[in-house]
């Protein structure tokens, strides 16, 4: 069976500018009634019809899920991406309608925390947005870390200190304001754990220096969607489905099976959730893997492809699709 | 119109009757002549009219019978309800959805106004009717899981999601087919399934956990389950082994089909939304032989089941001592020729 989500039919109800990169959007539901509830770290995937295309990108809600009258995303404009930023940006005015998918949450607070210890890279803030509106109105103990280039691209941060004041501490790159991150990591009381949502580069060192310090495994949290990158076009063959697809170099290679007709489950769209995984049947080429789902055992042994975000070079490609 | 609420009991004199409207609409779990386990988990979606799947949370004629049976065995052992700590949030989650499940499919019984966080829950057949703050646990006689599955038919088990496996962190268990939410509360999905036979071989859980992880908002799945309890009795725990256990030397042929009960389970999972825990309802339905063997294709593949189940699923469901009888009674029942195909009766 298929394990995709339910859809929402929404009306754009406001379209804010937060800053140069940033803006913000609002939507409510067609028929008025509420949104479904959703839980702080949930995201949606917002279908975009820009032409002939239909793109499909995950956004994190961030508004309070106390408040379900409306979801509101953030997207940053991405002027090297793929387009789904910029489509955003440019075409998505209030009044419009769109659809979005059932919120789903890949990057869940663990609720037994004794301490929630929250680290924020750009706009990796949005998903704490909605955790620390949710932990703020349960009396939560949370603390909440967010580096960003300048004061003024610090999205959120003027929100964020006047709602929780001491919790948060801002850091900024042009005044080489840096987290100290192995004293703040080894200060923390017993019970704490930590997420961390940001460039993958942040990802990687606060997890780095959580498992050198002995941070256990199961305390340290972090959500990392992988944007599709763009590549040289190649060609696949879908065995199951008898299809011979070529994918674009703009174009994913979920993207491309998708425009084929050919329908596999998702909920990320970006090389987390694991509900496209796709068996290799032959190839002849080499793997251009980006995803955090499979192993490195997994990626090695070329049998095994996640086609929201991994990429392909090389002769032949025939899928188990 | 509404559901006549039968008075009967589920233990001591053992009143309990399905009505023949209930009989009929009985969830049958084989759809074919042989059992296995397979991972049979499909959309909990809504199904024909008189069928246990009407809704999706179904309240039927033993409700009230089983709220009170309920209310005995926790007032013998309160440690059948259990909620962890981390779990309050999931409590109100759960108390939402079955309110709003029993308000949504039976108006006549219950009806559920809300007013921004100040909710009043009215349930007709037990007499409820209070008004409470949603989320304020102070203002309810019970924490929130435990008010509402005094007032819901089956069992409940909450289960939190973390590092990519279920934890059994909250529920209410009366109704179990021999397992105990003591022993249980804590453990993770592989952990509390480790006693099954034959399953873990076949991978079946660690596909089935993968499914269960994926469980999304406004998409709940179901499956069945089944067994056989000697008596209508819910409570077969293994606490109150020494009441029910003894009852399996009991069935002779004269009394198999008064005493012996196919028990089915429906189990239902759905996402919670604020916790992102997932819920698993285990709805008991029981029904005894006499009244099964009125649909004679349900006796003849009952026979054929059980006649070729596999040794360790047998022992594994306790039917050991009385197999032979039970077969030997549905062998008469059972003319050899074909059962179509599907679950319901001809």
């Amino acid at each position: 069976m298929s394990t995709g989500t339910t859809k929402l039919d929404v009306v754009v109800s406001d379209v804010v500018p937060v800053n140069e990169l940033v803006t913000r959007f609002h939507f409510r539901r067609r028929d008025g009634q509420l949104l479904p509830t959703f839980s702080g770290g949930a995201h949606v995937v917002v279908e975009m019809r820009d032409g002939e295309r239909t793109r499909l990108n995950p956004y994190s809600l961030m508004g309070s899920p106390l408040d379900t009258r409306e979801y509101t995303i953030s997207v940053r404009r991405d002027d090297a991406g793929r387009g789904g930023s910029l489509f955003m940006h440019r075409h998505v005015r209030p009044g419009m309608e769109m659809v979005i998918s059932y919120p789903v949450n890949l990057f869940s607070l663990d609720l037994r925390a004794r301490k929630h210890l929250m680290l924020a890279g750009g706009i990796g803030i949005t998903p704490f947005m909605a955790q620390t509106a949710q932990l703020a109105a349960e009396g939560g103990n949370f603390e909440l870390h967010y580096t960003c280039r300048t004061a003024s691209l610090g999205t959120y941060a003027d929100v964020l200190k006047e709602r929780y004041d001491r919790r948060v501490r801002l850091y900024h790159d042009d005044r080489d304001e840096r987290i100290e991150l192995d004293r703040l990591l080894s200060s923390q009381p017993l019970g704490t754990h930590l997420y961390v949502c940001g460039p993958s580069g942040m990802i990687g060192w606060v997890r780095d220096r959580a498992a050198a310090l002995g941070w256990p495994t199961e305390t340290v949290h972090f959500e990392h969607f992988a944007a599709p990158q763009p590549g040289a076009p190649f060609d696949v063959t879908l065995a199951l489905s008898g299809k011979s697809i070529r994918v674009g170099e703009q174009q994913s290679l979920l993207e491309a099976i998708e425009a084929a007709g050919v329908d596999p489950p998702y909920l990320c769209r970006g090389g987390v959730c694991g509900q496209c995984e796709t068996n290799v049947i032959a190839h002849d080429g080499k793997f251009i893997h980006n995803d955090h789902w499979l192993s490195e055992e997994e990626h090695r042994s070329c049998k095994k492809i996640m086609p929201c975000v991994s990429r392909f070079e090389g002769r032949s490609l025939v899928l188990e699709r | 119109m509404g559901i006549t609420f039968r008075k009967e009991t589920f233990r001591d004199d053992f009143t309990f009757k399905n009505s023949p409207e209930h009989i009929r609409r009985f969830p049958f779990p084989f759809h074919e002549d042989s059992y296995m386990y397979a991972v049979n988990i499909e959309p909990h979606v809504l199904g024909p009219k008189g069928s246990v799947l009407e809704t999706l949370i179904d309240v039927d004629e033993h409700y009230v019978a089983e709220m009170q049976d309920r209310a005995l065995v926790l007032a013998e052992d309160p440690l059948r309800c259990q909620s962890l700590p981390h779990m309050t949030l999931a409590g109100w989650d759960l108390l939402e959805l079955l309110m709003e499940q029993q308000a949504l499919g039976y108006p006549e019984h219950f009806t559920l106004t809300r007013d921004g966080d100040r909710w009043r829950w009215i349930n007709r057949p037990l007499g409820i009717d209070d008004s409470f703050t949603f989320g304020d646990v102070s203002t309810l006689p019970y924490g929130p899981m435990e008010y509402i599955t005094r007032q819901s038919q089956g069992d409940f088990c909450i289960l939190d999601q973390r590092d990519g496996n279920l934890w059994m962190d909250a529920g209410m268990v009366t109704t179990q087919a021999d397992w105990s939410l003591d022993f249980d509360i804590g453990m993770n999905f592989f952990e509390w399934h480790a006693p099954v036979p034959l399953a873990h071989e076949k991978g079946i859980f660690v596909r089935a956990l993968k499914f269960l992880t994926n469980i999304q908002q406004g998409k709940p799945a179901r499956r069945l389950n089944w067994t056989m309890t000697i008596n209508p009795r819910l409570d077969t725990s293994p606490e109150n082994y020494h009441k029910w256990g003894p009852d399996r030397t009991t069935v002779t042929p004269e009394n198999v089909g008064d005493k012996v009960h196919l028990r089915v389970e429906l189990q239902s999972f759905w996402r919670l939304p604020r916790s992102n825990g997932i819920v698993f309802p285990i709805r008991c339905y029981l029904i005894k032989m006499d009244e099964l063997v009125t649909q004679p294709k349900w006796a003849r593949r009952l026979h054929r089941v059980i006649r070729d189940l596999p040794e360790e699923l047998a022992n594994y469901k306790g039917l050991t001592r009385y197999r032979a009888t039970l077969v030997e009674w549905l062998s008469k029942l059972d003319d050899g020729s074909p059962t179509s195909p599907g679950f319901g009766p001809d």
